[in-house]
C-alpha cells in the first residue's frame, strides 16, 4: 500500500533551491532511509511530509504530496501532524515530568481520565523500549534522563498520539553507540505497526535498519532502491562514491 | 608606575561599588531610627491594625490599617487589569504579531513607560475620573477603581517587556515539538510555551506589581485620599505612598506624626523588598 505519493516536489526558501523535482512513493510498514551529504535537501524533504516547513520564512513549493490519497496542502494540518509524527535530531523533552511528556499529545487531542492516560503512556513507553528504565520515576523531570533515554522518550511521546507514520530526523546524531543501538532496535520493531522514514548522516545506520534507501544530492534524488541493492550495486556512480566515503 | 595606576583605578572602582551599598544601608538605618521611634508611644499592633488615621487630632490616632488596605485594594485592582492584558500583549508580540506590527507595538510600550506618572495622573484626573463617575453613578469619580486603571497603565510596560522576553527566550524547539504532535498554534502557546516561560512571566507580574505599590503621584491625584477602610473598588481610598507624600510637608519634625510617616516608609520598604525578592527567586529559578 502506498502511504505517501510524492510527485515532482520542488522546494525553495527565498533564493535557496532546497529540493529539486523529487518524485517517489513511500510504502506501508517499511523503513525508508534517506541518505546524502549535508545540504542535500533530505531534512527539508522530510519536514515537507507533515508540513513542518510551513513554519519557515519564505517557504515556497510546487508539485504535490499525497498522504493516503489526499493532497496534504488541502488537509487539516493538525490532523496530518497527528498521523505523521516527527522525532527530531536532538532529543527535545518538554519541560515537564516523564509522564506528562508522553501524556501531552493524548491530552491535547482530548483523552482524559487517569486510568486511560496511564494506560496509553505505559503502552507508548513500552513500545519505545523505555518503560523498564523509567517505570519507577514517572513523575521526575524529563531532563534527568540520559540523552538516549530522552530520545526514546521523544519516540514514546510521538507514539502516544497514535500516528501512522513516524519521521526520524537524524535521531541518533547526538547519541553514543549503545544508545544508538537501542534506538535502532526500537525502530526495527516499530515497523510492524508503523511506516518509518529515517533521515540519517550515518550511512551504516541506513544500511542496518533500512528496507529501502533513497540517496539525495544537492536537492535531487539520485536514486531509490532496496537497501541491499543501493549498498552492493547502485546504479549511479555518485551513490557508490558517497557510500564508500569518497565525498560528503 | 603602571602597577600603581592599576591599583588606584581598581580601588576607585571598588569604592563606586561599595558606595551604592553604603547609601542603601545609610538610608535604611535612617528610616529605621526615625520610624521605630513611633513605637515608643504606640504598640506595633495598634499601629498596623489600628482602624483610624487622625494624625493631627489630640491625642493623635495612628492606625494605618485603612492605608494598607487602600494600597492593597488599588494594587489588586491594577493587577486584575494589567496582568491579563499585559501577558496577552506579550503573547501577541512574541508569537503572533507580524514583524512590522511587532516593532510598532514594542515602540508603543516603551513610549507608555516613558510617560511621567504625574502626567498620567493629570490625564486621569480630567478624563478617567469623570468617566468613572458617570458610568458607575458614583458621588465622586475619585475612587480606588480610577487609581487601579491608571496604575494598570504603569504596570503594563514592565509586565509586557519582561514577559515578552521570557517567551522569546524559550527554545524554539519546544514549540516545534508541540506542533509536530499536531498541536494547534494556540495549544502550543498555552500548554508548552506559557508553562516553559512561567517563571519569567511570574517575575514580570511581580515587578509590575512592585511598580504599582510604590507609585505615588498618580494615585495621590486620583484616588480621593480618604483614609477609611475600603469595602469596594468604588470608594475613595488613601494609599501608604500618598499619605507620606501628602503629609510629610506639614508634619512637625520630631512629632509622633512625623515618626509615624517614617514607620509607614518602613512598611512600604518591607513590602517592596518582599516583592522584589520573590521576583528575583522566580527569575533565578528560570536560569
Amino acid at each position: 500500500m502506498v502511504i505517501f505519493k510524492i510527485d515532482d516536489l520542488d522546494i525553495r526558501f527565498g533564493s535557496v533551491h532546497a529540493v529539486r523535482g523529487v518524485s517517489m512513493e513511500v510504502l506501508a510498514h517499511e523503513i525508508l532511509t534517506v541518505i546524502g551529504p549535508s545540504n542535500s535537501g533530505k531534512t527539508t524533504f522530510l519536514r515537507m511530509l507533515n508540513r513542518m516547513n510551513d513554519l519557515q520564512p519564505n517557504f515556497k513549493m510546487s508539485g504535490t504530496v499525497e498522504f493516503e490519497g489526499d493532497n496534504i496542502r488541502k488537509m487539516n494540518v493538525e490532523i496530518l501532524r497527528r498521523k505523521v509524527g516527527t522525532v527530531f535530531a536532538l532529543p527535545l523533552p518538554l519541560p515537564l515530568s516523564i509522564f506528562d511528556n508522553v501524556a501531552y499529545g493524548p491530552r491535547m487531542h482530548g483523552l482524559h481520565g487517569r486510568g486511560k492516560l496511564a494506560e496509553r503512556v505505559e503502552e507508548a513507553l513500552r513500545r519505545a523500549y523505555l518503560w523498564e528504565e523509567v517505570k519507577d520515576r514517572l513523575q521526575e523531570s524529563a531532563f534527568k534522563l540520559s540523552g538516549g533515554q530522552q530520545q526514546r522518550l521523544c519516540i514514546a511521546r510521538t507514539l502516544a498520539v497514535e500516528p501512522e507514520v513516524i519521521l526520524f530526523d537524524e535521531p541518533c546524531s547526538g547519541l553514543d553507540p549503545i544508545s544508538t543501538a537501542k534506538v535502532e532496535d526500537a525502530m526495527v520493531k516499530l515497523k510492524q505497526q508503523y511506516t518509518l522514514i529515517l533521515v540519517t548522516n550515518n550511512v551504516k545506520q541506513a544500511a542496518r535498519v533500512g528496507d529501502r534507501t533513497a540517496f539525495f544530492l544537492s536537492g535531487e534524488m539520485i536514486e531509490i532502491d532496496k537497501t541491499d541493492k543501493i549498498f552492493t550495486a547502485p546504479r549511479d556512480g555518485r551513490t557508490d562514491d558517497y557510500i564508500r566515503g569518497r565525498f560528503g | 608606575m603602571r602597577k600603581l595606576r592599576e591599583f588606584i583605578i581598581e580601588k576607585l572602582v571598588l569604592l563606586c561599588g561599595l558606595a551604592s551599598i553604603f547609601f542603601v544601608v545609610l538610608i535604611f538605618l535612617f528610616l529605621l531610627r526615625e520610624g521605630l521611634a513611633v513605637f515608643k508611644t504606640i504598640s506595633p499592633s495598634a499601629f498596623l491594625a489600628g482602624k483610624s488615621w487622625y494624625p493631627i487630632s489630640e491625642p493623635p490616632q495612628l492606625g494605618i490599617l485603612p492605608l494598607i488596605l487602600g494600597s492593597l485594594v488599588v494594587t489588586f485592582g491594577a493587577a486584575l487589569i494589567s496582568i491579563p492584558i499585559g501577558v496577552g500583549c506579550a503573547i501577541y508580540i512574541a508569537e503572533i504579531a507580524p514583524k512590522r506590527l511587532k516593532e510598532i507595538l514594542k515602540a508603543g510600550i516603551e513610549l507608555l513607560a516613558a510617560i511621567p506618572s504625574v502626567v498620567l495622573g493629570f490625564i486621569g484626573m480630567v478624563t478617567l475620573v469623570p468617566f468613572v463617575k458617570t458610568v458607575f453613578h458614583l458621588p465622586t469619580g475619585l475612587t480606588a477603581l480610577s487609581g487601579s486603571i491608571m496604575l494598570a497603565f504603569m504596570a503594563m510596560p514592565t509586565i509586557v517587556s519582561i514577559a515578552e522576553d521570557a517567551l522569546y527566550s524559550i527554545p524554539k524547539t519546544y514549540k516545534e515539538g508541540a506542533l509536530a504532535m499536531g498541536a494547534t498554534h494556540w495549544q502550543a502557546i498555552w500548554r508548552v510555551m506559557l508553562r516553559a516561560a512561567s517563571s519569567g512571566i511570574l517575575a514580570a507580574i511581580m515587578l509590575g506589581i512592585g511598580r504599582v505599590i510604590g507609585e505615588t503621584m498618580a494615585v495621590m491625584m486620583i484616588t480621593g485620599n480618604a483614609a477609611v477602610i475600603p469595602h469596594s473598588l468604588f470608594v475613595p481610598v488613601r494609599t501608604l505612598t500618598a499619605t507620606i507624600a501628602a503629609e510629610m510637608g506639614e508634619a512637625v519634625i520630631g512629632s509622633e506624626h512625623y515618626f509615624a510617616l517614617f514607620a509607614i516608609g518602613i512598611v512600604l520598604f518591607v513590602i517592596s523588598f518582599a516583592i522584589n525578592v520573590t521576583a528575583d527567586l522566580f527569575l533565578h529559578k528560570r536560569q
